[in-house]
């Protein structure tokens, strides 16, 4: 199970779309939440249901919002931990705040009094660019890791800082954000505290500075060419005494990632060990730039995003765009040399019922020029949406040429009307289609560390090792729905009942209309004039014996007609009363 | 506008015929210009050509084609028309195959319309003869209603709106059509096959099966049989070829036998076709339960969409029903007195549902306007004619405007729009029952003159 709190959106482009970090950590705004259940088929949705009003509770978010039918969803092979008892559904509004920190925060075992967690600031970390708060929960069923049946939890929060001071921190990892004028930064300056001991129940507690590959690359360059006597100086040692920055405090080991296919430079990872500093000598990390360093982090072999097209709130279209990152280019070559270059690229796109998407409109440009469907999607499953039941979803699995420059997917779809009551109370504001999930499965988002027995057990570089897909979000889209008119729906239900009315009234009369009423009516009107009551009525009970001889045309037993329909009509109601009350008693 | 179409009615009919036809493809050759395949008034959720396209695409995916809640129509047409969204011939518009079949469609619809008109009029010469009242009723000016009622059919630009946009509602009226042409002609298969399909495609054409009795029975329209009575029991002289049939059974139990022959086939295709998609329980549900409980909320020309928007949960199912019962509730009293003229019953029929059936559409409007001309004489001195005309033509041009003052530049509100469906139901309630009363007093207008009696009971 994995339960993600996110704010803001994490800029591939500037922030790295490769690294283990961006592809496991950077999470879709809002909440999202998968969990795999292992119990029986039909009391997955039975357990989803559970799940997810104990985390609400536990998070104090909304995430219960997430239990009725419509907002979540079963991939079924495209999501990465792809399992038949999946289930993942995302709320993309929902607002990250304290509220749901304090609770993370109280899993910890010293909270934030103690150890790194000390440095979660509230106003520091909110004000930041991106924050992502991470639970993750895995049952080992088995002692394969040497415990047996237990539950793993690993917490994990992501932050992207402010660059009025410098950026890129988190709490149990730690990357270096670029930033253009790389201005320096403190552990102080970042977080306003600094970080005094290790809590105690704590096995190890790290801090890892670590340089991108792209950076690293471009520190090399610049250092060859201003000091090209000390070229040699490149070695582990003096690591951290690059001539272009300088570290306050000095790391007490270096990890470099073991490059074996990256055509490019190796990242550097440097470790701090907090238990080493104490009350008196807190660890305060900075990091003070030299000369200024331009450099790019390496992105996904695609950049995605994903926007509307059309106007009008009656339809429209989602398209999803994939650019190729130049980065990649050269890499590209070197890594496959077949004739056959094909690149996979999977899609996953939960949209809610309200978008009726017309999956048949699927359209598929590669470099500009439509492309026909079978030609590109290799394997495709749609489970469309039934309104207010659940909602659609599309898995893809596209296979692209390598030497793409962009290839972009559309698909129309109506959007829906809903009932009164089904709007939000911001109702023109839109509605959210949540991200969609663009993952890479032949490219695998680790790094491999050069063999160092003491490495294995910290497990921020295990994960680091774990062998992951390429993953990205794209953006969340904001549909605006028409809106009915909120303020009458009384108006609305009395004036349709009134032509209701009309029709049944008015073609009731038509038909009930005889031919001789009007002179009938006429003599009516000159009994009314003349007479008194008794008369009226005497004159209208001879009227009613006297009227076989009225209609020239009259059936010759029309007052026996009369009275059988009478005696008829009192058996008929003395039926249905004795009927009525056989049935009530 | 009737008198009108009649007089060029007298110009040759094929002409026109053919006019319409080639009208209707240039129409067809501009489909990006008109964009009418998604517009509200051409294409409800049951009749949407693009809907039909996704129940066809899931289907070739080997997905019941009523996964998710985007197709509502029939699996026979699933299987029929299908193909035919995805063939494209190279240099012609996308769906030209396509909108040939509708186009087809059409003509047959007008051509047995002409047909059953024409039946109708002898009808109607006959029975005038029969009462001896023909010179008094001017029968030199009587015009041919099958010509009228083809012709308007064919050039309502409501038939011509659904034909070029893609809707599957001309072939739901042309099956209606079929119904109606067999039974007039007393081809009892035909008529019962014309039924079962237009039952199957869209329900409510169910309720029809009263007028095929009567027509069946009795045969088409005639004065009432009391007039015929009266008149022999006056003159004494009775005519047994001259009086109308009575009511005879052996052409329904026929009917009966062969409605339970196709519905048995009907069911039969579709459980084949459905086979591994949930069978047909999954198809009445999705079709028939889609009818009945009005989910899709998309606007449309009906009054219903808005209604259920607004209206609270909690009174949902009472005002379902209440909405279908009024459609049921008309059908024994107009039986009762209009027994004597199925034909217009069953157009009477056809316009209160396609007034008050929850997901309405122009084409079920022209249906009922074409069959209008059936009755061109005896509604020749209907009230508010031309009242009803202008009101039909200013909602056909204020109900766009509507449309897209709220949807696409969202400056109105949806109250702009649900004002010109109202006032669309409102004309609508107008014909029928002045239609109902003008042909009630076409009646009496015969019988006066047949018992002699000064026309002054005329309401």
């Amino acid at each position: 199970m994995e339960l993600s709190f996110t704010q803001g959106r994490w800029n591939y482009e500037r922030w790295g779309g490769f690294d283990p970090i961006a592809s496991s950590n950077a999470k879709p705004p809002g909440v999202e939440l998968w969990a795999v259940f292992d119990v029986p088929q039909h009391q997955v949705d039975a357990s989803w249901k559970n799940l997810t009003h104990t985390l609400s509770g536990l998070f104090c978010a909304s995430i219960n919002f997430l239990e009725s039918t419509s907002t979540y969803s079963a991939p079924e092979w495209s999501f990465p931990p792809a399992s038949g008892n999946l289930r993942y559904g995302t709320l993309p509004r929902e607002a990250v705040c304290t509220e749901n920190l304090t609770p993370w925060l109280k899993l910890l075992p010293c909270r934030d009094k103690a150890g790194l967690a000390v440095l979660l600031d509230r106003p520091s970390i909110y004000r930041g660019f991106y924050h992502s708060q991470r639970l993750h929960l895995t049952s080992t069923a088995s002692g394969s890791k040497g415990t047996d049946s237990g539950i793993i939890l690993k917490q994990a929060l992501t932050v992207v800082l402010q660059p009025i001071q410098p950026n890129g921190r988190r709490a149990s990892m730690d990357h270096a954000g670029e930033k253009r004028i790389q201005p320096s930064w403190s552990l102080s300056s970042i977080f306003g505290k600094q970080v005094r001991g290790r809590c105690v129940l704590a096995k190890s507690s790290n801090v890892y500075l670590q340089l991108d590959r792209g950076l690293v690359a471009e520190l090399k360059h610049i250092h060859k060419e201003n000091e090209k006597s000390v070229a040699n100086g490149l070695t582990s040692e003096n690591f951290w005494t690059y001539p272009s920055f300088e570290l306050s405090a000095s790391p007490d080991r270096i990890v470099i990632e073991e490059n074996s296919f990256h055509g490019k430079s190796s990242s550097i990872l440097y470790n701090f060990q907090v238990e080493k500093y104490t009350e008196s000598e807190p660890l305060d990390l900075g990091l003070t730039w030299k000369i200024p360093v331009v450099w790019s982090c390496q992105s996904a072999p695609l950049h995605s995003s994903r926007f509307l097209m059309g106007s009008g709130n009656e339809r429209g279209a989602i398209a999803i765009s994939l650019k190729s990152t130049q980065l990649w280019e050269g890499f590209m070559g070197a890594f496959d040399n077949n004739e056959r270059c094909e690149l996979q690229v999977d899609v996953f796109q939960v949209v809610p019922w309200y978008v009726k998407v017309y999956f048949h409109s699927l359209q598929v440009f590669i470099d500009q020029q439509p492309k026909a469907v079978s030609d590109v999607i290799e394997k495709i499953h749609v489970s469309p949406s039934k309104d207010k039941v659940s909602p659609g979803m599309m898995e893809m699995v596209l296979r692209l040429p390598c030497r793409v420059k962009s290839a972009a997917l559309t698909i129309e779809f109506d959007k829906g009307f809903l009932h009164i009551d089904e709007y939000p109370p911001d109702a023109n504001q839109g509605f959210d289609i949540p991200s969609a999930i663009i993952s890479f499965p032949n490219f695998h988002a680790s790094m491999f560390f050069l063999e160092d027995g003491s490495l294995n057990k910290s497990p921020l570089l295990s994960k680091f090792q774990e062998k992951s897909p390429v993953m990205s979000y794209t953006e969340v889209l904001l549909v605006p729905l028409t809106t009915p008119d909120f303020s009458m729906p009384y108006n609305v239900i009395t004036i349709t009942c009134t032509v209701f009315a009309l029709y049944f009234g008015s073609l009731l009369n038509v038909l009930r209309r005889r031919v001789a009423e009007e002179e009938r009516f006429l003599k009516d009107k000159a009994t009314k004039k003349t007479g008194q009551l008794p008369l009226l009525l005497s004159k209208l009970s001879a009227k009613l014996r006297g009227r076989p001889w009225e209609p020239p045309h009259s059936p010759p037993s029309s007052s026996s007609f009369i009275s059988s329909k009478l005696v008829f009509k009192v058996i008929l109601v003395a039926g249905l009363a004795v009927g009525w009350q056989y049935y009530f008693s | 506008m009737v008198k009108q179409k009649n007089k060029t009615a007298s110009f040759s009919f094929w002409n026109w015929v053919i006019a319409s036809i080639i009208f209707r493809l240039i129409l067809i050759y501009f489909p990006k210009n008109l964009n009418l395949a998604s517009r509200p008034e051409v294409s409800t959720p049951l009749t949407s050509f693009r809907r039909l396209a996704e129940g066809y695409w899931l289907k070739q995916l080997s997905m019941s084609p009523y996964a998710g809640s985007m197709y509502h129509g029939s699996p026979l047409l699933l299987s029929l028309l299908g193909p035919l969204t995805v063939q494209r011939i190279e240099g012609q518009p996308n769906h030209l195959l396509y909108s040939l079949v509708s186009v087809i469609a059409d003509v047959v619809s007008a051509i047995l319309i002409r047909a059953t008109g024409k039946n109708l009029r002898l009808v109607y010469l006959r029975s005038l003869e029969s009462l001896d009242i023909v010179k008094q009723t001017k029968a030199s000016e009587i015009l041919s209603p099958g010509d009228a009622a083809a012709l308007i059919y064919l050039w309502n630009p409501f038939t011509i709106v659904a034909c070029v946009g893609l809707s599957t509602s001309p072939i739901e009226n042309m099956a209606v059509i079929l119904c109606l042409y067999g039974a007039c002609s007393r081809l009892v298969p035909l008529a019962a096959f014309g039924w079962v399909i237009a039952t199957h495609l869209s329900l409510y054409p169910a309720i029809l099966i009263i007028p095929v009795i009567f027509l069946l029975g009795c045969g088409p329209d005639a004065p009432p049989r009391k007039l015929f009575l009266q008149k022999n029991h006056k003159e004494e002289v009775l005519n047994k070829s001259k009086l109308p049939l009575g009511f005879s059974w052996r052409p329904i139990t026929h009917f009966a036998f062969w409605a339970l022959l196709w519905s048995a086939y009907v069911l039969a295709l579709c459980g084949i076709s459905l086979q591994q998609f949930g069978g047909l329980w999954e198809m009445f549900k999705s079709t028939y339960g889609f009818i009945l409980t009005v989910e899709d909320l998309s606007p449309n020309i009906g009054v219903l969409w808005y209604f259920f928007a607004e209206v609270f949960d909690f009174f949902r199912n009472f005002f379902l029903i209440v909405f279908h019962v009024n459609i049921l509730f008309m059908i024994i009293p107009l039986a009762i007195r209009l027994h004597h003229r199925p034909c217009f019953l069953a157009f009477i029929y056809i316009a209160i549902f396609s007034m008050l059936k929850s997901y309405p559409s122009v084409g079920d409007s022209a249906l009922y306007l074409g069959l209008l001309g059936w009755f061109v004489n005896e509604l020749a001195d209907i009230q508010f004619s031309f009242f009803l005309f202008c009101g039909y033509v200013g909602v056909s041009l204020l109900s766009p405007v509507m449309h897209t003052l709220w949807i696409w530049r969202g400056t109105g509100n949806a109250n702009f729009y649900f004002a010109t469906a109202m006032v669309y139901a409102c004309l609508q309630i107008i014909l029928v029952v002045e239609g109902v009363s003008a042909m009630l007093n076409h009646d009496r207008k015969l019988r006066n003159l047949t018992t002699g009696k000064p026309q002054d009971a005329k309401s």
